[in-house]
């Protein structure tokens, strides 16, 4: 099938790639689907890694899956621990749950899991996880002739690499364009299982790599410091990936699936990344020709950005420019303090669930997928029962006033410090 | 009583001519442009020469071809494999499915061990690969005894545990000891100590020593103590494991010959005197203390130790 086609003499993409969103939980599964994700990919109770993230019950993914439906939004789950023995007993009935509460697929690193799920659950799409650290097309060949639909590369492939595995190998292919990733291959890490004996391929991980470190030689039986006192230590920790620039050359390599990383993040994260990218996918694959990148795209990906960003792998071997030594986190420049409920239009009165600290006279930007962005500054704020409040101190507590524009559920308050 | 292979690793040819008459059974060896974390570098001359001592004493020998392939090696593995199956080589070691695949191509009747690291952790995975052509699966390290012995009940395939020496924690494609040289501004230095030896991690919060080196398959990371079970062999030959590997990977030809010698010893007792080897197993353990080299203690490893996540 061809990426792109001429219409009415103009070129535009008819290949779109599905853009692949994380939900850690119901309510930021829903945002990221109004936000404009394609596809949800979310945890249950057992078998995915970040066995600390708030997962999902299978009432959760019913639920999920039938808001997601509304929007024609499908729902993949993540089941790609390397299971240990004690983990089979049990994977049969959860697998068949999530068929039977109609999840689109899951992604999957261990045979176990892909087989089994192939006897009890055929309905469900199997998608080989990153964790399998796919890196050549012979090895994509390998997982097509067992039978997956999908496989998501290796972190550590370049477009280039992409490019040859795509004319190779005729299966869904997905990669990662945004967020926080191993610096190790993944699956292939092992330090959170030595330093604090948590496994980090059963979502164990203590993210060991992003500590420091002293790095010495041995001379004999002297150990020499390979640093001075003023130097930073040793470190690995991997600046986040960010795609954004790349996107344009995914979509003509015909990526299926450009996935977003981050099931522990915020609403707020998941809503201003994703709608950010939809904007970018929706308007290359309009007029592909005449596209460039706009400012105030990439200054709204930076809204929500707590660690420097970089391309790593896509654009070539990543050096020491991406990764971070000494500092290791930004602050965020925004706050995320309010969730829009309601809006009466003959009034202007917002009715907004609490998020964060926020008072009359604070200056706040409102953003959402029904509106462009637009400051506004916060005259008198009530409660619920109408009286005046000096400021909304409460976490999800209900208030209300003036906007002078039109807002919707589900668009989101910020504010800048 | 099944004995074990006791399958070690060189560090050159003539090294393996020691090994062999310390007791060796098999060794792995290889060269770095397919294979992981080698304790020496075995060019294809090397190979046939390998061979040649090898057959002399009846030791098997397998290539290590388990790294990471990416686009750019695809196209010559069938040389590699081809050439290997020339030699006779007793059995090609792979991780990755591209292995497999050209294996099949070029080299049918080639025997295969799975072995990614990290990745060999149920007894399901293990069959898995057995159906796909695999004889034999080496298990995680970061696995149990409980679990070590519930995998080879259920196993239709081989089964090689490392039972003593260092073993990899982390692979990163990343130059991350030359990324930090580079930071500090040291650009002269990178290439020099970019591939250094000796040079370790320090984590003050543990006081471990982390080895960590570089090579054309990227950054490694290795565990801070050498595992030895020399004395805890019991259960594991009573469960007819295939294998037992000694890694000595960053390690001396020396001390790994003496420990190879130590634990041909450990496993003829145990498997024929299980009095004496009661007897014996303590001494046996403190002559590898002996020559344990000052910045490598001794552990065992995740055998005895509860993983939680
Ligand atoms: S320690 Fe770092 S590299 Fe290793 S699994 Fe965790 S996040 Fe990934």
């Amino acid at each position: 099938m061809s990426i792109s086609q001429i219409i009415d003499g103009k070129r535009v993409i008819v290949k779109k790639p599905e853009l692949l969103a994380p939900a850690g939980n119901l309510e930021k599964l829903k945002v990221a689907v109004h936000y404009g994700a394609d596809a949800v990919f979310i945890g249950g109770q057992e078998y995915g890694l970040r066995s600390n993230a708030d997962n999902f019950t299978l009432e959760e993914m019913a639920e999920g899956v039938q808001f997601a439906k509304k929007y024609g939004a499908k729902i993949y789950v993540t089941t790609n621990i390397y299971a240990h023995n004690e983990n089979i007993p049990g994977l049969e009935d959860y697998l068949r749950g999530l068929e039977r509460v109609g999840v689109h697929g899951i992604i999957v690193a261990d045979p176990l899991i892909i087989e089994t799920a192939r006897r009890v659950a055929p309905k469900l799409e199997v998608h080989l996880s990153t964790q399998q650290s796919l890196t050549n097309w012979k090895a994509v060949q390998f997982w097509k002739e067992e039978g997956l639909e999908r496989v998501v590369l290796a972190r550590e492939t370049s477009a280039e690499e992409i490019r040859e595995i795509k004319e190779k190998v005729d299966i869904e292919i997905e990669t990662f364009i945004h967020g926080a990733m191993c610096i190790a291959y993944s699956g292939r890490c092992v330090l959170s299982n030595h330093m604090t004996a948590r496994d980090s391929n059963r979502g164990g991980c203590c993210q060991s790599c992003r500590w420091d470190y002293d790095l010495y030689k041995l001379e004999g039986d002297q150990a020499m410091a390979l640093f001075d006192e003023n130097d930073d230590p040793f470190a690995m920790s991997p600046k986040d990936l960010n795609l954004i620039q790349s996107i344009p050359k995914m979509i003509e390599l015909g990526i299926d699936s450009l996935k977003i990383e981050g099931r522990m993040k915020s609403i707020h994260y998941v809503a201003t990344v994703v709608s950010v990218y939809r904007k970018v996918i929706d308007a290359y694959c309009a007029d592909p020709d005449n596209f460039v990148i706009r400012k105030e795209w990439l200054d709204e990906l930076d809204k929500c950005a707590n660690r420097d960003t970089a391309p790593a792998f896509f654009e070539g071997v990543p050096g020491y420019k991406e990764q971070m030594f000494g500092v290791h986190s930004k602050k965020t420049t925004y706050d995320f303090v309010g969730l829009v409920l309601d809006y009466d239009k003959q009034t202007g009165i917002v009715t907004l669930q609490q998020r964060n600290f926020f008072k009359p006279g604070d200056e706040v930007e409102f953003f959402g997928p029904e509106i462009e962005n637009f400051t506004q500054v916060i005259e008198k704020i009530w409660d619920e029962e109408g009286n005046e409040l000096d400021a909304a101190r409460h976490p999800l507590q209900i208030v209300r006033f003036k906007v002078d524009r039109e807002v919707f559920p589900y668009n989101m308050m910020r504010k800048g410090h | 009583m099944k004995k074990p292979e006791l399958l070690v690793t060189p560090t050159d040819v003539a090294h393996i001519e020691q090994l062999a008459q310390a007791g060796a059974n098999a060794v792995i060896i290889g060269e770095q442009r397919y294979g992981l974390r080698l304790a020496g570098e075995f060019s294809r001359q090397d190979i046939i020469d390998a061979m040649h001592v090898a057959r002399k004493y009846g030791v098997r020998v397998y290539v290590a071809m388990n790294a990471l392939f990416h686009n750019d090696k695809v196209d010559e593995l069938s040389d590699y494999v081809r050439f290997l199956s020339e030699q006779q080589v007793d059995a090609i070691v792979f991780g990755d499915p591209a292995v497999l695949m050209t294996v099949r191509e070029v080299a049918p009747h080639m025997k295969l061990h799975w072995n990614t690291e990290t990745t060999a952790t149920n007894w399901y995975a293990c069959n898995y690969w057995g159906r796909k052509g695999a004889k034999r699966a080496v298990l995680a390290r970061e696995l149990n005894m409980e679990e070590i012995i519930d995998i080879k009940k259920h196993a239709e395939v081989e089964i090689e545990v490392q039972v003593h020496g260092m073993t990899c924690m982390f692979q990163s494609k990343r130059s991350l000891i030359g990324n930090y040289f580079e930071y500090q501004g040291k650009f002269m230095e990178v290439q020099q100590m970019k591939y250094a030896k000796g040079l370790f991690l320090y984590d003050k919060e543990r006081d471990n020593k982390y080895p960590i080196f570089e090579d054309e398959n990227g950054t490694h990371i290795m565990s801070p103590n050498d595992i030895c079970i020399i004395d805890e062999l019991e259960d594991m030959i009573d469960a007819e494991i295939d294998s037992f590997k000694i890694d000595g990977v960053l390690h001396e030809p020396d001390y790994i010959t003496e420990v190879t010698k130590l634990y041909r010893r450990a496993i003829d007792l145990c498997t024929e005197n299980r009095e004496q080897y009661e007897e014996e197993k303590g001494e046996l353990l403190a002559r590898i203390e002996a020559i344990q080299p000052k910045h490598r203690p001794l552990d065992t490893g995740f055998f005895f130790k509860e993983t939680v996540y």
